[in-house]
């Protein structure tokens, strides 16, 4: 089978979604890749080397420079023509392109998978990770997005793909890029971080919150998540919400502080390696996926914590 | 302008799923159903775009079994004017319901489809983007903030890195985050006065679609269960198991 995985970039490397998203590709077939942006040259080299790869087409072109589904699905469609599957990483860029990819194909997208059962069969999460569904495709081609959390990252060097331009199909005119507020975070990127340190509702605001969690994730060099209630009451930005509608993380320790553990966040981390829980309520739901529970104030048991790591 | 707001009819999303004993999916009877909360989002956006004096019509449409009618009556006690229902008792793929929503489209010449951005039962996140392809129009996906700006609209999304702001030529597709609105709720009276707002009937064959499924679902399993952990006494037994994962010095 051959497959084409689509690169996320930033036009000098590869994000680590697109990883695992080869990797996903790999157990199906050849992995070509398709980098599509302007000034994508050095992102295009980087992907070459990506462990198991074979060509890396390169689309260089204004109109992908911000990756708007409405220019880039045409591009990524015309060259399906010669695959038999492709793959996007489940990133927020990803979930945006896959499915006007899928639509164009007349394909069904299976989404977010899991594991690959079979050339057509795949393992992919319903209702919030609470069931896991078994399907089998009956399209000729597969559109696929992959979860970076089911499978191990390809190795970013090894590789020897041969980058070829493709020529692009321009500006579908129907839309533009404004602008956007990236934010600056020195921490690790949460669905990278080996350790990740989240909030919920309880830290009372904004301030509270970088007063208590920040201290204790830079002692741990972790990263800093948060429940969506911690991101509805604006303690911190969109892209810090992890669960069913946030990030899908699964770091070596997750450290929940002051969240209530609801079906929707628990969708978000729950095959994280080890959980630890600090709530007062001890019959919060969270104790019941936490490897470690502290039940008691967070409000003197996280300074504490800190001060004696 | 016309809006429609596709809506479905889901588990509830405070219900904890079950799976049936046999692996053939989620048990659903006797399970309290809702619309979809991205769906609610969605008509609430429509409702304030009209309120704003953006849109004239809002119709609201939902693809799925009778029932689905009780949702489209809270759209309209939300404050949508007309609701379409297309009929399905087997269940319809994403690719099937945007094939319909085009098939209304061409009917209705909405300048705005606002659907919500996943549903919480499949979880697919797909339909909007798919009408959006078929239909050949811009897409403004997971929406926190949506202004009309003449023969355009300006979406702010939201996206792993934070937020982006992208301009769409109308007509143009968009599917709602969380952070777009917070829904209202339907008053008594506005729930008796949806009772007779209109309610058209119809099914996918009228709008020339196949629903026949492109993924059959061969099994559906419980997740791994996590077993539950120790509790600590205190934050030095905490630092301690910390110290022997070698994470603390
Ligand atoms: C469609 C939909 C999608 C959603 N998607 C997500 C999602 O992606 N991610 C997500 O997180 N949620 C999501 N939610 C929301 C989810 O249902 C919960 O409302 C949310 O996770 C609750 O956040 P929380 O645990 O911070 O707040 P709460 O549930 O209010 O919990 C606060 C916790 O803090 C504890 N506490 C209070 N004071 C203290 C103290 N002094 N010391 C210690 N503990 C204390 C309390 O005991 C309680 O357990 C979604 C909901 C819907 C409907």
């Amino acid at each position: 089978m051959k497959t084409l995985v689509w690169v996320e970039h930033d036009n000098a490397s590869v994000k680590d979604a697109t990883l695992s998203a080869v990797t996903a590709a790999a157990k199906l077939g050849d992995v070509d890749l398709l980098v599509a942006g302007q000034g994508a040259a050095a992102a295009a080299d980087a992907a070459a080397q990506i462990a198991g790869v074979g060509k890396v087409l390169l689309a260089d072109d204004a109109a992908y420079a911000n990756a708007l589904a409405e220019n880039v699905a045409p591009l990524i469609a015309g060259l399906a023509e010669g695959y038999d599957a492709v793959l996007f990483p489940a990133t927020t860029t990803g979930k945006n392109v896959a499915p006007r990819v899928a639509a164009l194909l007349d394909v069904m997208q299976i989404s977010d998978i899991l594991s690959v059962e079979g050339p057509k069969t795949f393992t992919r999460p319903i209702y919030a990770g609470n069931a896991i569904a078994t399907v089998e495709s009956s399209d000729a081609k597969l559109v696929i997005t992959v979860r970076g959390t089911a499978f191990e990252k390809a190795a970013t060097s090894g590789g020897s793909g041969t980058v070829e331009a493709v020529s692009g199909t321009g500006d579908a005119g129907l839309s533009s890029f404004v602008g956007a507020e990236l934010a600056k975070n020195e921490r690790p990127e949460l669905t990278s971080a080996k350790i990740i340190v989240s909030g919920g509702r309880a830290l009372k605001d904004g301030d509270t919150f970088q007063q208590l969690i920040f201290p204790l994730a830079d002692k741990l060099h972790a990263a800093v998540g948060a429940s969506r209630a911690a991101v509805d009451a604006g303690y911190v930005p969109n892209d810090y919400q992890v669960g069913q509608t946030g990030k899908i993380v699964a770091p070596e320790i997750y450290i929940a502080v002051g969240i209530s553990g609801a079906i929707q966040h628990l969708a978000g981390m729950k095959d994280s390696k080890t959980i630890i829980a600090i709530n007062k309520d001890e019959d919060a739901p969270i104790f019941q996926v936490a490897d470690i529970g502290l039940v008691g104030d967070l409000f003197t048991v996280v300074p504490e914590l800190t001060s004696k790591l | 302008m016309k809006i429609l707001v596709p809506v479905k009819r889901v588990i509830d999303y405070n219900v904890k799923p079950r799976v049936k004993a046999d692996g053939t999916g989620v048990d659903l009877s006797n399970v309290k159903m809702s619309m979809n909360p991205f769906d609610e989002i969605a008509v609430e956006e429509a409702i304030r775009l009209k309120e704003a004096g953006k849109a004239e019509e809002i119709v609201a449409i939902s693809v799925g079994p009778a029932k689905a009618q009780e949702t489209l009556r809270t759209a309209l006690a939300m404050g949508a004017d007309r609701a379409i229902l297309v009929e399905s008792d087997a269940e319809v793929e994403p690719l099937a319901v945007a094939k319909i929503l085009k098939g209304i489209v061409a009917e209705e010449n909405p300048g705005l489809v606002i659907l919500g951005k996943q549903a919480i039962d499949d979880d697919s996140n797909q339909t909007g983007q798919m009408l959006a392809a078929l239909l050949g129009r811009p897409q403004g996906t997971f929406a926190s903030k949506v202004e009309i700006d003449g023969d355009a609209v300006s979406v702010t999304r939201e996206v792993d890195g934070g937020l982006e702001t992208v301009k769409l030529t109308l007509p143009a597709i968009v599917t709602t985050d969380l952070r777009l609105n917070e829904p209202r709720y339907a008053s008594l009276p506005n729930i008796m006065k949806a009772k007779k707002k209109p309610l058209d009937t119809k099914g996918p064959a009228d709008y020339g679609v196949d629903i026949a499924p492109r993924l059959k679902t061969l099994k559906v399993a419980e997740p791994a269960v996590r077993q539950a952990g120790i509790k600590v006494p205190d934050v030095d037994t905490l630092v301690n198991k910390l110290k022997d994962m070698g994470i603390a010095n």
